[in-house]
């Protein structure tokens, strides 16, 4: 009934978000959105015989780049973006997306075909995947610059080749991308190309980071002023390049205090992800208010200069509940609902979901070391399990104050093992939870992808994960004011083990001291009083 | 009795009492904003007021300083039982029934013994609290390099609010007590025009 109401609405919502798409990505087609500018390559590819084409797949395209960049797959090989594996140095625990669990879709595990159509490869279909293969690097989904080159949703990394439909049964089909025309069209990365991944993160746009969507493939200055093509025009690796294709920061490794100020080159760690290798950490003016520089020791730059996250006009996901998945309607297809907004809030493959915009962020103290919960762990099912921790102390200098957005839901675990489970979502055959909405089977053949065994008792268990607001960076006049923290109840208010002005105060000291003030204020009114009272009498007595 | 008119309060004198009255009661307004206590400027302003404020203040200190010894002004501030008890007295009894002045004002000795006891009080006690509580705070970030990082912020804080809480109270008995001269006006008139009518 809700759903029939709205819908003339939801239409609109759907109408609206497919032209901003189509805007986002024409312009992003029609204009170079890297920082360096045309003509500046020495090299043009579309003169290469190389490239003529025609290329049937992908792997034939890498192929034909590597006879001249011989070295670009080994290079990439070693990276996070092809492995999705890495060892945190500082805690020994194996990450990236292969090992992490999240709170959005779940795991990469038993998943791939789905989740890896974010992959910088083709065919990472199951666990059998030559990570040494050198033609399986897809080169295109980063250096494309027609906007038209695109990963197939469930093709494990591939494009289409051929129309394919998607959804499956949706009646709507994919076009397969001109490889010769794409391949010719190769450039720096852009924007638009990290966001083909980064933006769409957890089934969609703007839904994973909160400060990464598609409103940042072309920015107004209000929305980022580094990344606004009005300025900057910075793309992704204007910050996160590095050589060799090491593409630098990390979320598994973030850096919480750069103390080594600006990077100079050959003088410094040449690492230029943090706001302070180009800015410095007094990077306030000579004429701004003095006590800002006094803040960089203890508040992370983007603390006060990203004031609020999913900026852009999109929606961010910010609750997750997979235990009320599995509604479906009359013809037996998942159910959905959508809000007056046209958000969609409950998904009979996903469960209910809570969005929102021009998000205030959570605080935190941060240390730069993360903890993940991982396959494996013993959680509490009765408590909130953190998905991640992030360490920091006040008392420690390496710790600022960090701003997160903080993504809540409810998600599988197994009761028995007091793990979280790893659910088998999306696959062809009959285990996997979109095809049957069987939770047993699909965590059954999840844990069996790890080598667990399901103990056979499933539940659900609240859950919570931080992720660190580093991007949309306001201009000046929209960071965050000084009463917002400094106030009684402002952004800080969680913030524990400082004394902030402003916010806190020793309760008896000001009723000790305004009653000080209200006595001396009675005293001499009263003393005043006496004094007009005794002169008007006086006065009197003499007229008499 | 008879009354004359005797010179005072030099130029500097009054114009120290005033700006400092003038910056006192902006360090006051801006202070308690930062507190918290109330929102009037906005707290960046508030912040940055007091802290100009406070270095203006901190320059007409040197200077009233430097006065205060080269002028033997200082001695002006010594405190004396002489009178103190006739002066408490007066205020308790005596104003109320237009009893004369315990206390005559000369040039030499310019303030009554309870004025002596309450300007030592703000010299020695309040003044000093509040200005190296105050100048704690503001180089809170530096604490680590001038060897002061086992300092508690709370605990400067609160000093320094304890401070600003007396100063108001001294404040409030202030400015009434300069209507308590030989008449309600003679005490402004005297440090507005350097003479006083004793």
């Amino acid at each position: 009934m809700r759903t029939c109401s709205i819908l003339p609405l939801r239409h609109l919502a759907v109408l609206m978000s497919a032209l901003v798409m189509a805007l986002v990505l024409a312009t992003g087609g029609a204009r170079a959105t890297t920082d360096i500018s045309e003509g500046s390559s020495t090299a043009d590819h579309s003169k290469f015989k190389e490239l003529k084409g025609p290329f049937a797949t992908g792997p034939e395209v890498t192929r034909a780049c590597l006879q001249c960049h011989t070295e670009a797959s080994k290079q990439l090989h070693k990276t996070k973006h092809w492995n999705w594996d890495v060892v945190n140095p500082a805690t020994g625990q194996k990450l990236g997306k292969k090992n992490i669990i999240n709170n959005f879709c779940g795991s990469v595990v038993s998943n791939e075909p789905r989740c890896t159509s974010c992959h910088i490869g083709y065919g990472w279909k199951d666990a059998a995947f030559d990570f040494t293969s050198e033609e399986n690097v897809d080169c295109l989904v980063c250096h494309d610059t027609t906007a038209k080159y695109r990963k197939f949703p469930a093709g494990a990394g591939h494009p289409a080749y051929e129309p394919m439909e998607w959804p499956a049964g949706s009646g709507r089909f994919i076009e397969p991308p001109d490889l010769a025309k794409v391949a010719q069209n190769v450039g720096p990365t852009s924007r638009r190309n990290c966001g083909t991944c980064h933006f769409l993160g957890g089934g969609g746009n703007a839904v994973k980071h909160g400060d990464l969507d598609l409103s940042l493939v072309e920015p107004g200055r209000y929305l980022d002023v580094h990344m606004s093509p009005d300025k900057l025009n910075f793309s992704c690796s204007k910050c996160h390049g590095g050589d060799a294709h090491a593409v630098q920061g990390s979320r598994y490794t973030p850096t919480a205090k750069d103390t080594t100020g600006i990077d100079i080159p050959g003088r410094t760690d040449g690492k230029r992800a943090t706001c302070e290798s180009c800015h410095g950490d007094e990077p306030h003016p000579a004429t701004a208010n003095v006590k800002l520089n006094d803040h960089t020791d203890r508040i992370a730059c983007v603390t006060c200069h990203v004031p609020r996250f999913a900026r852009g006009g999109f929606d961010t996901k910010m609750w997750w509940d997979w235990s009320t998945a599995g509604r479906l309607d009359e013809n037996g297809k998942p159910l959905k609902i959508h809000d007056e907004k046209g958000r969609e809030i409950y998904s009979g493959m996903k469960g209910d979901f809570a969005w929102d915009q021009h998000v205030i962020p959570e605080y935190r103290w941060f240390d730069g070391t993360v903890d993940y919960t991982l396959f494996g762990d013993t959680v509490d099912g009765s408590k909130v399990v953190p998905i991640n921790k992030y360490g920091g102390d006040p008392d420690d200098p390496g710790s600022r104050i960090w701003p997160f957005k903080v993504m809540r839901g409810k998600q599988a675990y197994d009761v028995g093992n007091q793990t979280l489970a790893v659910v088998h979502t999306w696959g062809q055959d009959d285990t996997a939870y979109w095809r049957n909405y069987d939770w047993d089977k699909a965590v059954e053949t999840g844990m069996a992808s790890v080598g667990a065994t399901y103990s056979g008792e499933l539940g659900f268990v609240e859950t919570e994960m931080a992720w660190p607001i580093t991007h949309m960076v306001a201009p000046t006049e929209d960071a965050v004011t000084c009463e917002e923290c400094h106030s009684r109840d402002g952004r800080m208010a969680g913030i524990e083990g400082i004394y902030m002005p402003g916010r806190d105060r020793t309760g008896w000291l000001d009723l000790l001291g305004w009653a000080a003030v209200v006595l001396s204020l009675i005293g001499v009114l009263g003393h005043g009083g006496m004094r007009f009272y005794a002169h008007t009498r006086r006065m009197q007595s003499n007229e008499n | 009795m008879k009354t004359e008119r005797i010179y005072i309060f030099k130029r500097f004198e009054r114009f120290w009492h005033w700006s400092q009255a003038l910056l006192i009661m902006t360090m006051g307004a801006t202070g308690f904003e930062i507190h918290g206590t109330y929102s009037l400027f906005g707290y960046e302003s508030a912040q940055e007021l007091h802290t100009s404020a406070a270095w203006l203040l901190i320059g007409l200190w040197v200077f009233a300083i430097f006065w205060h010894f080269t002028t033997g002004e200082w001695k002006q501030y010594i405190p004396t039982g002489e009178k103190l008890v006739a002066m408490i007295r007066y205020y308790l009894t005596g104003i109320f029934t237009d009893a004369p002045h315990p206390f005559r004002q000369t040039t030499l000795s310019k303030h009554n013994p309870l004025q002596r006891l309450a300007y030592l009080f703000v010299k020695l006690i309040i003044n000093p609290a509040i200005w190296v509580s105050g100048l704690l705070y503001l180089y809170y970030s530096d604490w680590s390099a001038f060897g002061l990082g086992w300092l508690d912020l709370a605990l400067v804080a609160f000093v320094h609010t304890a401070a600003a809480f007396m100063m108001v109270a001294f404040f409030v008995v202030h400015v009434y007590f300069a209507t308590a001269g030989h008449t309600p006006l003679s005490h402004i008139k005297a440090m507005i025009t350097g003479y006083e009518e004793v």
